[in-house]
């Protein structure tokens, strides 16, 4: 049955890149950036560029397609295996608690690094230069928190969800029923995020349909997570860290061989750059005549050119912060280890190859930014996401034809595999919420036997899976760009602040619990719903005019336009009229919150609503049994062992 | 393993277990809450002391530049310093109070 099931999904898996093989008949449509985490939109650094050359990516499709079928075909090797082994709750959740504080470490940093940092941040260097490479920062110092504040402490008082941990000193069955609601939903605005970012991708790079793209995904990550549970979703990650690092350092050293491996070269290659200091004075300072004596290249290593809100970029850090920590995927991989000291190293050992990425990311950025140029960047996509791709090509192609092919092919494998390995890893933390929170414990009260656990936790991952499909068919067109600040509003604002205070606060209880999850969660999907982030359609009414006023004014002067401005004239004068007077999802005509990033309110509020629920109605019990759990978080006395019964 | 009973609130007491709390509670608030403001200074001084972040210091590479990537060597470094820290001082505690409850 099993294997009958796995050759299916691996003969549609095939189809759907087989199809991608027959020449395109979509046109691939001007990719938003939808799988960025940008804190601004980008606004249209191709418009003012010199006439660029390439506008799509062409990756040589039978290479491509034969390295995602040897992926595919390793990937379900691993499955085949894993499925073995796997037989309990225990194995499917946690992989039996047989994961070496090593692999975790690459697991941790395989479940992180998604396509968007992949991609997007390099992208954010490519066009903005200095404020991309801020922007990393915050995503590794997020797990300086989760070292020292939840890893150890979760492996030793958790067991497979945060339901567990929150519920140990509360009334169990309220408790889990609101943590799976808020694990299920920042699983949900997280991964739908991905899978339109890997539809959009999958379609840029091999111009398949996007549900085609889609249900491939889809079909894949269903098949790890329902199969191989935790065993298999792990090696997924895995493999994928390995892949990522791998083409991340080999880009790194070619960019570093055309500077003469010189870093201090590396840097005056980027300030001498004719096309970036270009770039600098008419895309981002919008300066149509050269300042005299100003230094346009050294401008590009300087702050100021993207974030140009300080409040706002303090408000992603204190969710990167706070919201890393509260991740569900990522609280549930500290459940595979045996010990704390494994939890412990694989931490630190995920630290060091995220940080180590992110660096080489800085050199993949700005190598774009003087090998391809960011006008070259941004006429392929506006967000910058192709920019590593496009580098990868024309570094390799500087080599040979064939080897930037082959580098391209490569790299178009590694971001699919960095699909994968981050969906599944959600799909299993949703997953569990419902399978284990939900079901076992509130529904059947903890008596299902392992077999029932394991059959419940496999028939809820199919559902999972098929409704993230169906969900990322049906967001095609929607803006998803806000979902992944959502995801990390939710999880700091939400999550961290109940988890923090049932793991180190005495007075804490069921109602702090219930009322922080509840107003953390509600006041960040509200303020998300009324930010920037959605969209406003006055807004694009306003930008279109500003766009053909003074074009307008152009002709009302006696000048000629050309063609193509009377052509943008007649464009935009329609936007505005289809846009002018309608109002964004809420009703409203502006944004009521000024922030993308909610953290810095929703944050505080999170954590005033936890302890002022649980002053306002104490529970003995709770005060009572805080010793107990303090004492197995902090020394591991008693730990549930994965192992169980 | 489950069979075995704890009197929690007694070993929540011992004096192992406040040296213990004690120790780690001082050191894991301590360095969370300095890497916490040390990287609230990158956004802060980025947007408010642009002049400083523009000092160029070796060639080309800017204050700004090395203050940033500070940051990695600095998380980096505190990490290391946790795992020597704890490696050395909280699993040895824990050991001890272990032993003393069987």
């Amino acid at each position: 049955m099993k294997k009958i099931l796995i050759a299916l999904t691996l003969a549609l898996t095939l189809a759907t890149f087989a199809y991608a093989a027959e020449p395109a008949k979509a046109p691939s449509a001007a990719a938003p950036a939808a799988t960025t985490a940008a804190p601004t939109v980008a606004p249209a650094a191709s418009v003012a560029a010199p006439a660029a050359p390439v506008t799509k990516i062409k990756a040589n499709k039978v290479i491509t397609i034969g390295m995602f079928s040897v992926i595919i075909a390793i990937t379900m090797g691993v499955v085949v295996w894993a499925a073995k082994k796997t037989k309990t709750a225990a194995d499917f959740y946690a992989a039996g608690g047989g994961i070496t504080g090593t692999q975790n470490g690459w697991a941790i940093a395989g479940d992180y690094m998604s396509a968007a940092s992949f991609l997007g941040i390099s992208g954010m260097i490519s066009l903005y230069g200095y404020d991309g490479f801020m922007y990393s920062v915050g995503w590794l110092v997020a797990y300086i928190t989760v070292l020292l504040i939840v890893a150890e402490p979760c492996r030793n008082a958790g067991k497979y969800t945060l339901g567990d941990i929150l519920s140990f000193r509360t009334e169990p069955k309220k408790v889990r029923a609101v943590a799976a609601l808020s694990t299920v939903a920042v699983s949900t605005f997280y991964l739908t995020a991905q899978m339109v970012g890997a539809g959009k991708l999958m379609q840029l790079l091999l111009e398949i349909p996007y549900q085609a793209a889609i249900i491939g995904v889809g079909a894949l990550m269903v098949v790890y997570v329902v199969f191989g549970g935790m065993t298999a979703t792990t090696w997924v990650q895995i493999i994928k860290a390995g892949l990522l690092m791998t083409g991340a350092a080999l880009l790194a050293v070619l960019v570093g061989l055309k500077s003469g491996m010189n870093p201090l070269q590396f840097f005056n290659d980027i300030a001498g750059s004719v096309n970036i200091q270009d770039h600098v004075q008419i895309n981002l300072l919008k300066e149509a005549i050269k300042t005299e004596g100003f230094d346009y290249g050294q401008r590009f290593l300087e702050p100021g050119l993207l974030m140009k809100n300080p409040l706002d970029q303090i408000s992603l850090g204190m969710a990167l912060v706070f919201g890393t920590a509260g991740m569900p995927h990522i609280l549930m991989r500290f459940f595979t280890v045996p010990t704390a000291q494994a939890a412990r190293k694989s931490v630190i050992i995920a630290m060091f190859i995220i940080g180590g990425f992110y660096i080489l990311t800085t050199l993949l950025g700005f190598g774009a930014a003087i090998h391809v140029t960011p006008q070259g960047v941004a006429a392929v996509d506006k967000g910058g996401n192709m920019a590593a791709m496009m580098l990868a090509q024309k570094l390799g192609g500087d080599i040979a034809p064939v080897v930037g092919d082959l580098f391209l092919a490569f790299l178009c494998a590694v971001a699919f595999a960095t699909i994968l390995a981050v969906v599944s890893g959600l799909v299993l933390a949703a997953s569990a919420a419902v399978a284990h929170d939900i079901y076992v414990n509130v529904i059947k009260d903890g008596h299902a036997d392992q077999h029932e656990q394991v059959l419940a936790a496999r028939i809820t991952s199919v559902f999972v899976g098929a409704i993230a499909i169906v969900i990322g068919i049906a967001a095609e067109k929607q803006n998803v760009a806000h979902l992944v600040a959502l995801a990390f509003a939710v999880a700091s604002s939400g999550n961290l602040p109940v988890v923090v205070l049932t793991l180190f606060w005495r007075k804490f209880n069921t109602a702090g619990v219930i009322s922080g999850l509840v107003v953390g969660t509600l006041a960040s999907i509200g303020l998300v719903m009324v930010s920037p982030n959605m969209t406003y359609p006055n807004k694009i009414a306003d930008d279109a005019k500003k766009i053909y006023a003074p074009l307008e004014k152009k002709q009302a002067e006696g000048m000629v336009l050309t063609e193509k401005e009377l052509k943008l004239v007649v464009d935009k004068k329609a936007e505005e009229a289809k846009n002018r007077g309608g109002k964004s999802i809420m009703g409203l005509d502006k944004p009521l919150f000024d922030l993308k990033n909610p953290g810095i309110v929703s944050i505080p509020l999170g954590f005033l609503a936890a302890i002022f629920g649980a002053l306002l109605f104490p529970s003995k019990r709770s005060e009572d049994m805080f010793d107990e759990l303090y004492v197995r978080q902090n020394t591991g006395i008693g730990m549930a062992k994965a192992v169980d019964h | 393993m489950a069979d075995k009973q704890y009197n929690w609130s007694a070993i929540a007491k011992n004096p192992k277990f406040l040296e213990l709390h004690h120790k780690k509670t001082t050191f894991l608030f301590g360095w969370w809450i300095f890497s916490t403001v040390f990287y609230f200074l990158l956004p802060l001084g980025a947007a408010y002391t642009p002049t400083l972040f523009k000092i160029q210091i070796i060639g080309r590479l800017n204050f700004g530049y090395l203050f940033a990537l500070s940051q990695f060597f600095v998380s980096w470094g505190i990490a290391m310093y946790y795992a020597h820290v704890a490696n050395k001082d909280f699993d040895r505690l824990t050991r001890e109070l272990v032993d003393e409850l069987k």
